[in-house]
C-alpha cells in the first residue's frame, strides 16, 4: 500500500482532487459553525449580488447562497457516500455469489444484473422517491437501486478470472470453506479495483442526487445543491449567482472526485498505468 | 448469414427486458404507501370516487395477487398504460403526443455527441501527450463532472439572457406561424441549447473512450503491417484504425441509452421542450404515479429499440460477429 500511495502522491491532477474534497469536507463540518442560523434563515435584502458581507449572494428569499452551499456539501457528501457504499456492498455480494458459485445462479443474477443496467437509471430512481416519498433515506435507497450492477459485474468477473488460479486451487485442496475462500482470498485480491470503481460511483451518486433535487425530490427539509439551483431558477434573469454557485460546487466536487478515482485507478491497478 | 442470425438472438432477449420491466412496475405500485387504486388515480382527493372504484375493478385490485398480475400484464400488452386523471387522457395518447420533441432532442444530442467524441478522441490520442491531447483531457473532464440540468440554465444566462442569440426555451416561437424552412431554421435555433446541455456529458465520455480504445490499437500487428507496407499516417488512422477502435465506443453508446433518456428529463424540464420529459416533471409534481410508470415502460422500449439499432450497427461493422 505505502507504494500505492507513492504512486498517487506522484498524480498531480490526483492530489489536487485530494485537496480539493479536503477543503469541501472540511467546509461541510464547518457549516454549523460559520452559519449557525442555518441555510433556511432570512439573512439580508432578497437578491443581493455578491458582496463582502454575502460572498456568493441572497436569493430571493433573502437567504445567504454561500451558507447554502456549504450546507449543500454536507449533504451531496453524505447521500454520495451512503449511496455508493450501499450499491457497493449489494453489488459485491450478488457479483461474488455469481462469480463463485457459477452455473445456473450465476446466469440468473447476471440476467438481472443487465436488465437493471439497460433500463433508464434515473427514471427509475425518480419513481423510487416518489413512491417512498422524498427523504435523506429515500434518495439514498433510489440511488443506490440503480448504482450496484457495475460493481456486480465487476467483482463477478475479478472472482470468475481468480478462480482458476492456483493459489484458489491450493487452499480448495487444503479443505479450505466457501466463505473462507470468499473473503480471505478473493474478496481481497479485487478489493482495488472495488475501490477505484466505488470512488467513481459516489460522483455519479452525487450527479444523481443534484438532478433528483433538482427536480424537487430531495428531502425538503434538507439543504441540497440541487435544491437551491430548482429555487434560483425562477430569478434566472435578474440573479445569475444564486444559481451558478452551487452548480460550480458539484462541478468541483464531482471533478475532484474523478480525478481522485483515476488517480486510485492509476496506483493500485498498475498494470493499467501504460494507457 | 450467421450474422442475422445473431441479430435475431438479439431480438429476442429484448423480450425478456420489457417483460421485467412490466413485473417491476407492478410491483412498485404495490410498494406504494395506500390502496394501489388511489395510487394509482394520483395524489390522493385529486380523482373522484367513481374513478378509483373503475380503476380498481379494471385492475381487479379485489382479485387476488396472481389474478391483478395477469390483468396488469395484459393491458400493458395491448398498450393499455391506463387513465391520467389528472390530464383527462389516457396514458399512452399522452406519451405518443411527446414522444417526436424527444426522440429529436435526444438523437441531435446522442449523434453530436457521437461524432464530435469520436473525433476528439481521435484528434488526442494521435497527438498523444502533446498539448493538444492535454487540452482535449482537461475539457472532457470538466464535461464529464458538469450537471446537464445546470449547464442548461448557464447557457440562457449567456446565450439567451446576455447575447440575446437563441430563444430561452419551447420548441418553436408558434407565436410567428413560420411555415417550411423557415419553421425548420426556428425549431433548430430552440434545439441547439438543450441538445448541448444533454449532449456534452455524452460527448466527454464518448471522446475519452475514443481516446483510450485508439492507444490499444496502436500496437497491434494489423497497424504495424500497415505501416510497413508504407501507407500513410492518415490512411492508417482513418482507414484502418477508426473502424476498430470505434466499436467500443459504440458498445458504450448502447449501455448509455438508457441515461440519455434520464438526462433528457431534466434538460426538457429546464427548457421547456415540450417532450416526454416535461410530461413527466409534470406528473412528478401532481404525484400521477401511473402516467409516470407509463412513461417509464415506454422509455425502457426505447432503450431497448436504440439497444437494438447499435446491435445492429455492430453486426455490420464487424464482420466477426457470428451467433
Amino acid at each position: 500500500m505505502p507504494d500505492g500511495l507513492r504512486r498517487f502522491a506522484r498524480n498531480r491532477m490526483a492530489v489536487l482532487g485530494a485537496i480539493v474534497i479536503a477543503i469541501i469536507v472540511l467546509v461541510s463540518i464547518l457549516a454549523p459553525f460559520l452559519y449557525p442560523k442555518g441555510a433556511f434563515s432570512l439573512a439580508g435584502q432578497p437578491l443581493q449580488p455578491p458582496s463582502l458581507q454575502f460572498p456568493l449572494g441572497t436569493d430571493a428569499l433573502g437567504r445567504d447562497v454561500a451558507a447554502g452551499v456549504a450546507e449543500g456539501a454536507r449533504t451531496s457528501l453524505l447521500i454520495g457516500i451512503a449511496a455508493a457504499l450501499s450499491a457497493v456492498i449489494f453489488g459485491a455480494v450478488i457479483g461474488g455469489i455469481a462469480g463463485y458459485y457459477r452455473g445456473t445462479v450465476d446466469i440468473v443474477l447476471m440476467r438481472v444484473t443487465e436488465f437493471f443496467q439497460t433500463i433508464p437509471a434515473f427514471l427509475l430512481a425518480m419513481l423510487l422517491v416518489v413512491i417512498l416519498s422524498p427523504s435523506l433515506l429515500s434518495v439514498i435507497i433510489a440511488i443506490a437501486v440503480v448504482s450496484w450492477p457495475g460493481i456486480a459485474r465487476l467483482v463477478r468477473g475479478e472472482f470468475v478470472a481468480l478462480g482458476g488460479r492456483e493459489f484458489i486451487l491450493a487452499s480448495l485442496g487444503l479443505g479450505a470453506s466457501g466463505p473462507r475462500i470468499i473473503f480471505r482470498h478473493l474478496l481481497p485480491n479485487c478489493l482495488s479495483a472495488i475501490i477505484t470503481v466505488g470512488s467513481l460511483l459516489v460522483a455519479t451518486a452525487i450527479l444523481l442526487e443534484t438532478g433528483l433535487a433538482f427536480l424537487g425530490l430531495g428531502d425538503p427539509n434538507i439543504m441540497s445543491w440541487g435544491l437551491q439551483i430548482s429555487a434560483g431558477r425562477v430569478s434566472l434573469r435578474t440573479a445569475w449567482w444564486v444559481c451558478t454557485f452551487p452548480g460550480i460546487a458539484i462541478l468541483l466536487t464531482v471533478l475532484s472526485i474523478n480525478l481522485v478515482g483515476d488517480g486510485l485507478n492509476e496506483a493500485l491497478n498498475p498494470r493499467l498505468r501504460e494507457r | 448469414m450467421r450474422r442475422w442470425r445473431y441479430f435475431g438472438y438479439r431480438l429476442l432477449l429484448a423480450v425478456p427486458v420489457i417483460f421485467g420491466i412490466l413485473i417491476l412496475n407492478f410491483f412498485l405500485i404495490r410498494l406504494a404507501p395506500g390502496d394501489a387504486a388511489s395510487v394509482l388515480a394520483g395524489e390522493s382527493g385529486a380523482a373522484t370516487p367513481e374513478y378509483t372504484e373503475l380503476l380498481r375493478q379494471k385492475f381487479g385490485l379485489d382479485r387476488p395477487m396472481p389474478e391483478q398480475f395477469i390483468a396488469y400484464i395484459t393491458a400493458a400488452l395491448h398498450f393499455d398504460l391506463g387513465f391520467s386523471f389528472r390530464n383527462d387522457s389516457p396514458v399512452l395518447d399522452l406519451i405518443l403526443e411527446r414522444l417526436g420533441p424527444t426522440l429529436l432532442l435526444m438523437s441531435t444530442a446522442f449523434t453530436m455527441a457521437l461524432a464530435l467524441g469520436t473525433l476528439l478522441g481521435l484528434l488526442a490520442a494521435v497527438a498523444r501527450n502533446t498539448w493538444r491531447d492535454a487540452a482535449i483531457s482537461v475539457a472532457t473532464l470538466i464535461c464529464y463532472a458538469t450537471p446537464g440540468f445546470w449547464l442548461g440554465l448557464m447557457l440562457i444566462v449567456v446565450f439567451s439572457l446576455t447575447l440575446g442569440w437563441l430563444p430561452t426555451s419551447g420548441f418553436e416561437n408558434i407565436a410567428e406561424g413560420y411555415e417550411g424552412w423557415e419553421r425548420v431554421r426556428d425549431i433548430a435555433l430552440h434545439l441547439v441549447m438543450p441538445a448541448m446541455a444533454l449532449g456534452l456529458f455524452y460527448l466527454a465520455l464518448y471522446t475519452r473512450v475514443m481516446r483510450a480504445s485508439m492507444l490499444e490499437q496502436t500496437g497491434m500487428d494489423y497497424v504495424v503491417t500497415a505501416r510497413a507496407k508504407g501507407q500513410t499516417e492518415t490512411r492508417i488512422v482513418f482507414g484502418h484504425m477508426l473502424r476498430n477502435a470505434f466499436l467500443p465506443v459504440l458498445t458504450m453508446a448502447g449501455v448509455q441509452a438508457g441515461n440519455l433518456i434520464g438526462g433528457s428529463i431534466v434538460v426538457e424540464t429546464v427548457f421547456g421542450w415540450p417532450g416526454v420529459g416535461t410530461l413527466a416533471f409534470t406528473a412528478l409534481q401532481s404525484r400521477d404515479l401511473n402516467l409516470l410508470l407509463g412513461i417509464f415502460f415506454i422509455s425502457a422500449c426505447i432503450v431497448v429499440a436504440i439497444n437494438l439499432i447499435v446491435e445492429l450497427l455492430y453486426v455490420l461493422l464487424d464482420p466477426r460477429i457470428q451467433a
